[in-house]
């Protein structure tokens, strides 16, 4: 079988060229492998190789997405490749939207299969799992030595235009796409056998999980702003300066609640982020940027709201649990209700 | 988090930049915004311009915060 | 109520002189069984044929399918109320004619009715591709209506069954299988420290030609009820349907009803199964409340610890199969759901119409969406130009060199929802 050429896209961190404050780095392409190339580079042994890299900056991506994807399908066409790779991204959300995103336009527009990596609670899952082979990994790169050889190994079956197995024997994420087979048993039962567990209390799976429907109805409007108690919530890491509970820049472990009924303007003297997952200057500078409360202190001082709610409360969005988020929201909703508030501007980085 | 303060009743305006994946978390206001290290700000203009677009944001947002919706709706 | 299948293999069937069975072949005198079927003034001409498993034959478009049954020792007979007086089954003995079955056939009435292939990849996923087949093809009169040419084809293929069952009347089995209900109470105590187990089956019930009926009676009109699950082996239970293939129970379903027979299978050793509930599936939301309502009512007033629930049909029952699977558990009782799923072509859309995340106990009998390609065959009983048009089948279906390309809704029991078949459905 021929070689394999493959076009991998990486973000501006993996290709070494910065951190948070070179997110906004504009795509360029270069020949060959660079950083995390190695690893996959080395899976596919002779198989496959990577002719080309693409880099862009997270923010840059997510932000101008429509033009970066753009420019850098440009950028991947003359390598005339036979399979694309992104990442893999592990849990950085833009970084897995980005590679979900660009993955799954180099299929539609190029007509080139795609294979990324993620940890299955990137955002990038959730948008892209449907229509791109995500491999799941685990939430750090120290997963990389793991990864590459099942991403490999997807890489090159589909570059061959082989049939992919199932999600268990190829480790992608599921896609939500139901395909039949023939069971061992009937489905009567199949059925029988399963109430029998369920009965007995023992483990059983059911051969269709309910899609979650996990949406909330929206709560009524409020009737008139002149009257009502707004608050503030964000999970773009605004704390006081300092950061006194020390919450983690990434993966955070809780949240916190601030007084802000002394400020009218909040400024680099008194107010940071906290948060890891884009670049700080801006919100460091200026937290208002984050959190509206110059604006919404004059609003309250003109009457078109009834008043601000003295405290807001913080977090970091970026690698949080969703089991966590959920628990700090629960409280901070239960806060919220003692103290009378009857709407929320929810801000997000 | 939208989704666990709105169950108890009080609305969310979710204003953020990356539109879909407040879609797949499941606000049900949504306003977009500026970038993502500064959503609701923008570092090239003066203070004064700044402060204009963060005022007419939140404008929005408040008015969406007065309107019935159905499901998820993205206040443009 | 105690019941005994008398089961007479049949090998073969012929066309002869006669219509008798003899050392499992089942001999047919073509007249005999168009004397039965023109009875009927609707229906104006019938012609017979037959079809055997790994045949090059292809049965299009095809209404019900029915197994010949008699009772020897009762005063009641098989299908009471439609072929035969009100009089309750499920008790005595019944001969049944196993290993064939009749097919019914002709003109399409509605967009529903499907395909059986008896050999290729489409034989797969239809029972009836392993029946030695009788095709009855009845022929109505120019200007009949769909509803009285349905139930004339009902009604002849009912009969010719019946008479085909008769003809088994001396014939000494190959087979015997005994099935026993006690009365509740009794049951209960025979077996008390086994789990009680109740089956809910629903009936398609929608109107327009999806029907089903009930020692005669129009399943629509029906509140849900108790039967013993002999009643079923006997009969009790009819199609009407000309819903879409795959998932609507035929007749012959219904007497051979998988969930009864393998909840039999663990009766009295793992499990005690005290009965079966029939319920409907009406298009108005206040008969899917009520049914639903007292579906869970009775299955808590049997006082068992969990239920089978299997559906017929999809789409808007998908919301009384949610509603019943809700309640019952509602009520603590254990369910375990059995359906099937239109997740479109490419398998990407959600599967059911409703959901609920009570319903954690889904067994599905498959995406119907599925594609298939059926390559021609040599004979064909029927009319291929129906294709286009039957329910699974698209403009095209039929290409100019004789392949169809369907989804596997156009095929007959494809997706059973009894839990007839071994198709599944997984995620990937």
């Amino acid at each position: 079988m021929k070689k394999l050429r493959v076009v991998h896209y990486i973000n501006q961190f993996y290709a070494g060229i910065g951190g948070e404050e070179k997110a906004d780095y504009p795509p360029e392409i270069r020949e060959g492998l660079i950083g995390p190339g190695q690893a996959l580079q080395a899976a596919f042994k002779e198989e496959a190789e990577i002719v080309a890299t693409v880099i862009c900056g997270d923010s840059y991506y997510n932000e101008n997405m429509e033009e970066s994807k753009s420019q850098i399908l440009e950028m991947i066409r003359p390598y005339q490749p036979d399979i694309f790779v992104a990442g893999p991204a592990f849990n950085a959300g833009r970084y897995g939207v980005a590679c979900g995103d660009i993955t799954s336009h180099v299929q539609n527009e190029l007509h080139i299969p795609g294979v990324t990596g993620m940890y299955v609670e990137n955002p990038g899952v959730d948008l892209y799992k449907k229509e791109v082979y995500i491999i799941e990994t685990k939430n750090s790169a120290a997963d990389m030595r793991k990864a590459a050889p099942k991403m490999a190994k997807l890489v090159i079956k589909l570059g061959h235009h082989q049939e992919v197995g199932s999600p268990e024997e190829e480790h992608y994420i599921k896609r939500g796409l139901r395909k039949n087979y023939f069971a061992d048993k009937r489905g009567s039962e199949r059925a029988v056998d399963m109430l029998l567990a369920k009965l007995r209390k023992e483990k059983f799976d059911t051969e269709y999980p309910m899609p979650s429907f996990d949406r909330v109805s929206p709560s009524p409007a409020i009737k008139d702003l002149s009257q009502s108690k707004i608050a503030i919530v964000t999970s773009g890491g605004i704390v006081p300066k300092g950061n006194p509970d020390h919450i983690e820049s990434s993966s955070a472990s809780k949240y916190g609640t601030y007084d802000i009924s002394q400020f009218d303007d909040l400024t680099d003297q008194d107010h940071e982020t906290a948060h890891g997952g884009y670049d700080p200057v801006f919100a460091n500078e200026d937290s208002d940027r984050v959190i509206p409360v110059d604006v919404l202190k004059e609003m309250e001082k003109e009457g078109m709201i009834g008043s601000l709610h003295p405290y807001f409360y913080t977090t970091t969005g970026n690698g949080t649990a969703v089991a966590n988020a959920k628990a700090f929201a629960t409280e901070i909703a239960i806060d919220l209700k003692n103290h009378g508030v009857d709407a929320v501007i929810l801000t997000s980085t | 988090m939208v989704k666990e303060i709105e169950k108890t009743g009080i609305p969310v305006v979710h204003m953020c930049t990356i539109v879909p994946i407040s879609k797949t978390v499941g606000a049900n206001r949504i306003v977009p915004t500026v970038a993502i290290p500064h959503p609701l700000g923008n570092p090239s203009l003066t203070m004064a311009e700044e402060k204009e677009i963060r005022r007419n944001l939140v404008l929005k947002a408040l008015e969406a915060l007065t309107i019935e919706v159905e499901g998820q709706t993205v206040f443009e | 109520m105690k019941l005994e299948l008398r089961n007479i293999m049949i090998n073969d069937i012929v066309f002869g002189e006669c219509s008798k069975i003899q050392n499992n072949q089942l001999m047919i005198n073509p007249k005999d069984l168009e004397s039965i079927v023109l009875e009927d003034e609707h229906i104006a001409e019938v012609k017979f044929d037959i079809a055997k498993p790994g045949e090059s034959t292809r049965i299009t478009p095809v209404k019900d399918v029915l197994e010949p049954r008699f009772k020897i020792d009762s005063e009641s007979q098989v299908f009471p109320g439609v072929a035969s007086k009100v009089k309750t089954v499920g008790e005595g003995k019944t001969n049944v004619l196993k290993g064939m079955a009749l097919v019914t056939s002709g003109r399409i009435v509605g967009f529903q009715e499907g395909i059986i292939d008896m050999s290729g990849p489409g034989a797969e996923y239809t029972p009836f591709s392993k029946t030695i087949n009788l095709v009855m093809s009845a022929y109505c009169h120019e200007g009949v209506k769909p509803h009285e040419h349905e139930k004339a084809v009902r009604l002849a293929g009912i009969k010719v069954a019946k008479f085909l069952g008769e003809l088994s009347i001396d014939v000494e089995p190959n087979e015997i299988q005994v099935f026993e209900t006690l009365p509740l109470l009794q049951g209960i105590q025979k077996y008390p420290d086994l789990p009680k187990v109740a089956y809910v089956q629903m009936l398609q019930s929608q109107g327009l030609l999806h029907d089903t009926y009930v020692y005669g009676v129009d399943a629509k009109t029906i509140v849900p009820t108790l039967l013993y699950p002999t009643e079923l082996m006997d009969g009790a239970i009819i199609s009407g349907n000309c819903v879409s293939a795959c998932d609507k129970n035929t007749t012959y379903h219904h007497q051979n009803n998988c969930v009864v027979h393998d909840l039999y299978e663990k009766h009295g050793k793992e499990i005690n199964f005290v009965g079966v509930v029939i319920t409907n599936e009406n298009v108005y939301l206040a008969d899917k409340e009520r049914s639903s309502d007292w579906t869970a009512k009775l299955v808590e007033y049997l006082g068992v610890d969990g239920v089978i629930i299997s559906q017929e049909g999809f789409g808007n029952p998908d919301t009384d199969l949610i509603m019943n699977c809700k309640k019952i558990e509602e009520k603590g009782i254990d369910t375990v759901i059995i359906t099937d799923e239109y997740a479109g072509r490419d398998g990407a859309s959600q599967s059911l119409a409703d959901a609920d995340p009570k319903a954690n106990a889904v067994v599905t009998g498959g995406n119907a969406n599925e594609v298939i390609k059926l390559p021609p065959m040599d004979k064909v009983i029927g009319h291929l130009e129906y294709v286009d048009k039957i329910a699974g089948g698209f403009n095209g279906s039929l290409e100019e060199n004789g392949w169809i390309t369907v989804e596997l809704q156009a095929i007959i029991g494809a997706t059973n929802e009894l839990g007839f078949n071994h198709l599944s459905a997984k995620e990937y």
